[in-house]
């Protein structure tokens, strides 16, 4: 299951050997595949030592690197197991009648201020602190409890020593430090983390709430975009994101395609947009489907703050914050789905939502596609390449190969064809490193970290 | 558990929610739905080829208007069932119910302008189609779907924290559609709601019907397949008699559907409109008289039929 091997550089200029990781997160439970482990969130923290996944059944899974070795000067640390824990249960809504899924939506990292690490896991309802910590020491000597915890009668005390710290093998723990709960009446689908470090916004379909951390009892509702009249109902928000240096300032986007950048200075409440992003629609492209794969799946601010990127159905836009009209780069994912809308609409495949990713410098970004293939565009020097996370295509020693898919006409040898496309593989989480050249990318209940040589 | 194997739904792929939504119906019926999705299929793939895989007897139909509408027909109802088979144990996606009631709004704005619409309207007397889209959404959990005047009314309510609030859907329009001869404004609301396997059967079955060959021209298409998807939203003026079945277990069931409802729900202290101050109207407005505030939880309805049907 565990692979190391080679590598090189992603990008298409040169040879691409990845040194790849595979983890089946099912391996805990190693004896079926079951629901419970598909995996719905994959985030890096601040310095990209850890690595946290969240699944169907609300577990979260954290991986460490490890410290680069003196063996292998040329290889990162691997990452592994670090911690395990459950974080949500799912539960049952007696008003609706109902059942709350379990499901981690989101995890967000805070950046780390003393030894403990925290993240912000949350389900379709609530929001939960964590906190994870380390205990490699552990006191011995005690005057008043014998070894095995049991109490020493006290008239047998006749000396008095100082309890001293032992090296223990690392334990890690994992405690929830608050819950933010009751605050959504529906499915929360972002959280985002302010650069204050102080607060955070949790969003759901037609609300956004703005929290501090210290608080559990209370949240300002700083977006309602829910009608009136609920029957007029005609658009959702489906993502929203903290700017990473301003701290006054969020976009959120909706299914139309629609981005609004809000100033919480402005205003309280934040329905009235500082800006609106929206580009105008293609008519030569106009079908029944136009604006469901115009509803944006997810947007991510670039490191610098200066762009934003969105990605629907089939493109990935880069915006300057600075211009509203359009776009200033748009990549075609998997353009030639166009001509299939139908039978993915059949399907619900055209509802899947993807997510997209920056590298560390903001020159390349990254999104998953079907068949287990996901999509990187450099941006400076125009190029994309198509790589695919499977067990085969990591096999030791072996480099990652451009996949390349056939629209039409003859198929070269090593395409494959747009019929031959398994929908149901599809890879809706990546993530990449904050600094360096690691990727982790998730397919249905594996996760694949794939790193370059140094 | 019993509400799944009952109803087994699930909306991960259309194919899957095909099969598991057909556990536990006949083999006929199986093949039914299954042969109009294949169908709808062949339909959109052969968009702008040759049609090679019409009936024959569709082959007579050479206008790529007739095509195009006939298309969008199809694109119409499959988002009317899909929005149908959204109601679930857990709440569907609103985004997904937004964008296909968009959708289903989109092909109706246009069906509107070519007049297509129309024929819809006079199919049914005069009672516009938007009733019936009134009724699509009752059988959807999601409060999401774009109503025209006389819609169900939603009202908010704080829930018992004080943070929280509750969207329940009531449906005075459907009631006041649904009910015209006086049958028990009870029996119309869950008749509608709850018996939706037989419902979807008898649109099925009569979407075989339609599908086995008759010669059928757009306009007719259109009208007689959204009379067929539309007719299972709408209870119809039954004969008195037919459905002494179904009204002697209904009759059956009002009783219990409270009890278990109040069993099912921690008692609010709220003094707003609440969904048990609409459930307590109903009760005390069993009987022949009242169309007026229905609430129709689709879910509890569920916990009755689980309840008859384990007895």
């Amino acid at each position: 299951m565990l692979h190391c091997r080679e590598s090189a550089r992603f990008l298409p200029e040169v040879t691409l050997g990845i040194q790849a990781k595979e983890f089946n997160l099912g391996f805990i439970r190693p004896e079926s595949v079951s629901h419970a482990d598909i995996i719905s969130t994959v985030e890096f923290n601040h310095s990209g030592e850890l690595l946290a996944t969240g699944d169907k059944g609300g577990r979260v899974v954290i991986f460490q690197q490890e410290l680069e070795s003196k063996n292998q000067p040329l290889c990162r640390g691997e990452y592994n197991v670090y911690s395990t824990f459950q974080s949500h249960e799912p539960e049952f809504d007696y008003l609706k009648s109902l059942e709350i899924e379990e499901k981690i939506n989101k995890i967000r990292w805070l950046p780390q201020k003393n030894a403990a690490q925290f993240l912000l896991s949350t389900n379709d309802k609530t929001i939960k602190l964590w906190k994870i910590s380390e205990r490699d020491k552990r006191p011995e000597g005690y005057n008043l409890k014998e070894e095995d915890g049991r109490y020493r009668d006290p008239t047998t005390v006749t000396t008095l020593r100082v309890p001293v710290f032992h090296p223990m093998d690392l334990m890690v723990e994992a405690s929830p430090r608050r819950v933010f709960a009751n605050a959504h009446t529906y499915h929360i689908n972002s959280i985002s983390v302010n650069s204050d470090c102080e607060t955070y916004l949790s969003a759901d379909d037609l609300r956004i709430n703005l929290w501090n951390l210290e608080i559990t009892d209370r949240s300002f509702n700083i977006v309602d975009i829910k009608p009136a009249n609920m029957e007029e109902l005609t658009e959702v928000i489906t993502a929203a994101e903290f700017h990473p240096n301003q701290c006054n300032t969020f976009v959120y986007s909706s299914s139309k395609g629609t981005i609004r950048l809000c100033d919480m200075r402005a205003s309280a409440l934040c329905d009235q947009h500082s800006k609106l992003f929206e580009e105008p629609e293609d008519p030569s492209n106009r079908s029944f489907f136009s604006e469901i794969i115009s509803s944006i799946s997810d947007v991510k601010f670039s490191h610098s703050g200066r762009y934003m990127m969105t990605r629907d159905y089939l493109t990935v836009k880069i915006w300057d914050l600075n211009m509203e009209s359009r776009p200033v780069e748009t990549y075609q994912v998997h353009e030639y789905l166009r001509s299939k809308l139908c039978s993915l609409y059949e399907n619900d495949c055209i509802f899947d939502k993807f997510e997209c990713c920056w590298n560390g410098n903001d020159s390349v970004v990254m999104t998953g596609s079907y068949n287990n293939f996901f999509r990187m565009f450099d941006r400076g020097y125009r190029q994309d390449v198509t790589l695919e996370a499977s067990r085969e295509s990591s096999k030791p020693r072996s480099v990652l190969k451009p996949r390349k898919v056939c629209t039409g006409g003859k198929r070269k040898k090593d395409e494959i064809s747009v019929d031959s496309l398994d929908f149901n593989k599809k890879i809706l989480h990546t993530a990449w490193h904050p600094q360096d050249n690691i990727i982790a990318v998730a397919t249905t209940n594996n996760l694949y970290i794939f790193q370059d040589r140094l | 558990m019993c509400r799944l194997a009952f109803w087994s739904m699930s909306l991960q792929c259309w194919d899957d929610a095909l099969v598991s939504a057909l556990v536990g119906w006949p083999p006929w019926l199986e093949a039914s739905v299954q042969h109009s999705s294949q169908f709808w299929m062949a339909n959109m793939y052969s968009k702008g080829t040759k049609r090679k895989f019409f009936d024959s007897v569709d082959a007579a139909m050479d206008n790529k208007a007739a095509l195009y509408s006939r298309q969008r027909q199809s694109l119409l109802d499959m988002s009317l069932i899909k929005l149908q088979l959204c109601h679930m144990l857990v709440e569907p996606n609103m985004c997904r119910s937004v964008l296909i009631a968009n959708t289903v709004r989109h092909i109706r704005e246009e069906m509107t302008h070519d007049g297509s619409w129309q024929l819809v309207t006079e199919a049914f007397g005069g009672s516009g189609p938007s009733d019936h889209l009134v009724a699509t959404e009752v059988l959807c959990r999601s409060s999401a779907l774009e109503q025209q005047g006389g819609g169900p009314k939603l009202y908010s309510v704080m829930g018992y924290d004080g943070c929280r609030e509750e969207e329940v859907v009531t449906d005075e329009a459907l009631c006041s559609v649904t009910f015209s001869d006086g049958a028990p404004s009870l029996l119309g609301t869950i008749d509608h709601c709850w018996d939706r396997a037989e419902l979807r059967m008898a649109a099925v079955e009569n979407r075989v019907i339609k599908d086995s060959g008759s010669e059928v021209e757009s306009g007719e298409g259109a009208k007689t397949v959204m009379g067929q998807v539309f007719g299972t939203f709408e209870i119809k003026n039954v004969a008195p008699g037919s459905d002494l079945a179904l009204e002697e277990l209904f009759s059956a069931v009002d009783a219990s559907y409270y009890d278990l409802d109040t069993m099912l729900t921690s008692i609010q202290s709220t003094p707003k409109m609440g969904p048990y101050n609409l459930l307590d109207s109903m009760a005390s407005s069993h009987g022949p008289t009242s169309n007026s505030s229905c609430r129709t939880d689709l879910s509890e309805l569920d916990h009755i039929m689980e309840i008859i049907v384990g007895s």
